[in-house]
């Protein structure tokens, strides 16, 4: 009897989990044995890291956007139709339109989205770049900004978890190169007592702000911003002036976890080694969409996917379990304009970033053009 | 009262205990409690220094093996 493999998602994680499940279990799949659908939301897939560069000017569409269908497998059916509920206990799905699919595997990669309307004046007073329209009005805002007070402000939970820092550095480094810096005060918040919630990390940019004279306020949550004062106000009691605000603003998960009674916040419970639904061990959970505290970033999704490609294929194929996620994490950290280190650990092993150097900056655009590759299940 | 969530961020380099304590009580209904499980002494420390900034209720530290139990109750 033929397996169904359900992906719910088409970002990053769910379209590296098809593609590669489609190289490992071709054989199963072209003599029907097997099958593979997704649900997504769009045709066109977002290679949202690049929205980072979309402010500077230094991204386009081209270095955005994909056809979702044309990234896909041949051997997966894919449907711009979003799921609205999941029934674990029967193992069916109902999308949007009101279809009904059923699954022996689903693999939940719903992601996560921006929620700047959860903290007032926030929506009307801030910018962010962590949409394709949001990073588009912050390259207008840069492009006319004359010099005045700049406020980088992080909220939790947030994904990429270095991209604030990498802002804030490449901001610095293009404010220089317009001769606006001197005109210019930056200040970056951020939600626990130190400026990274890695804590090597931190120790490494501290010292790089001050040297840059960059400004910096810690345990700073959001709790109003007031568009028509140009103020920004902490739920520790903290009111920050402004001329431009720049938010990482809180993100959740999507609505179908709650609605299905798979978690709270959009985030699914997940076992952080097996990357199981702690109650239904038919669905895998990936990428941003899990509980587990661990970086919401593309790298984690990428390890991740790994796993639970190894282990969909050895059970189809073999009927057994085959790995564990071992909190495998890397990421690329821009430390401006022309150089880059990177930060690589485990559950076990924390990171430890070495000095920045251009070679590592060539390699994070390099890699740019390769999640291409990534998103085929090639790389 | 509501059963007491915990959260288990032993072994969490990034976005480590104190980062999803505050995504936590974010979701959190107010009058509600909150465990969190912290493989580190920086968070230990840091943890109750926040509630007292923000105005939560800090329960207590246990100390258990090799990491730390911090209750804290949401009041607002």
């Amino acid at each position: 009897m033929s397996k169904k493999i359900l992906v719910v998602g088409g970002g990053l994680a769910g379209t590296i989990v098809a593609n590669g499940l489609c190289r490992h279990i071709g054989k199963e799949l072209r003599n029907g044995k097997a099958q593979i659908t997704m649900l997504g939301t769009s045709e066109q897939h977002l290679y949202q890291p690049a929205l980072l560069f979309v402010p500077f000017g230094l991204a386009g569409e081209e270095d955005l956007f994909r056809n979702q269908r044309k990234l896909l497998n041949r051997y997966i059916t894919y449907h711009v139709d979003p799921a609205k509920h999941i029934d674990a206990e029967n193992k069916k799905v109902t999308t949007e339109s009101g279809k009904v699919l059923d699954y022996d595997y689903l693999i939940l990669a719903t992601g996560s989205r921006i929620m700047p309307q959860t903290i007032p004046g926030m929506e009307e007073g801030a910018l962010w770049f962590y949409d394709l329209d949001g990073a588009r009005k912050m390259r207008t805002a840069l492009q006319a900004f004359k010099g005045g007070k700049i406020i980088i402000n992080v909220n939790a939970p947030h994904k990429c978890p270095v991209a604030p820092l990498e802002i804030t550095f490449m901001l610095y480094d293009y404010l220089t190169k317009r001769g606006l810096i001197d005109k210019t005060e930056i200040t970056y918040t951020y939600p626990i007592g130190r400026l990274h919630a890695l804590e090597p990390v931190a120790h490494w940019c501290k010292p790089e702000m001050d040297k840059k004279g960059i400004k910096y306020e810690t345990f700073f949550n959001a709790e109003s911003v007031d568009p028509a004062k140009k103020t920004i106000t902490s739920m520790e009691g903290i009111t920050l002036d402004y001329d431009m605000l720049i938010t990482i603003p809180p993100h959740s998960g999507m609505d179908v976890v709650d609605n299905s009674n798979l978690g709270k916040g959009g985030w699914a419970t997940t076992d952080p080694k097996s990357l199981l639904h702690t109650e239904h061990d038919s669905i895998f959970v990936i990428g941003d969409t899990t509980n587990i505290p661990i970086s919401k970033a593309g790298s984690t999704a990428h390890f991740e996917t790994e796993v639970v490609i190894a282990n969909i294929t050895s059970m189809i194929q073999e009927g057994c379990w085959s790995r564990y996620y071992d909190g495998k994490v890397f990421c690329f950290v821009e430390t401006g304009m022309d150089e880059g280190t990177y930060v690589w650990f485990d559950y076990e092993n924390p990171p430890n970033p070495g000095p920045p150097s251009q070679m590592i900056h060539w390699l994070k655009l390099t890699y740019n053009r390769l999640y291409w590759l990534s998103a085929r299940g090639l790389l | 009262m509501s059963e007491r969530k915990t959260i288990d961020a032993r072994g969490s380099f990034c976005p480590g205990p104190l980062m999803e304590l505050i995504a936590g009580i974010k979701l959190a209904e107010v009058g509600e409690e909150l465990e969190i499980l912290s493989g580190d002494r920086g968070s230990a420390e840091d943890i109750p220094a926040w509630i007292a900034k923000v105005g939560h209720e800090y329960i207590k530290t246990d100390k258990i093996d090799d990491y730390w139990s911090i209750i804290v109750k949401k009041t607002k």
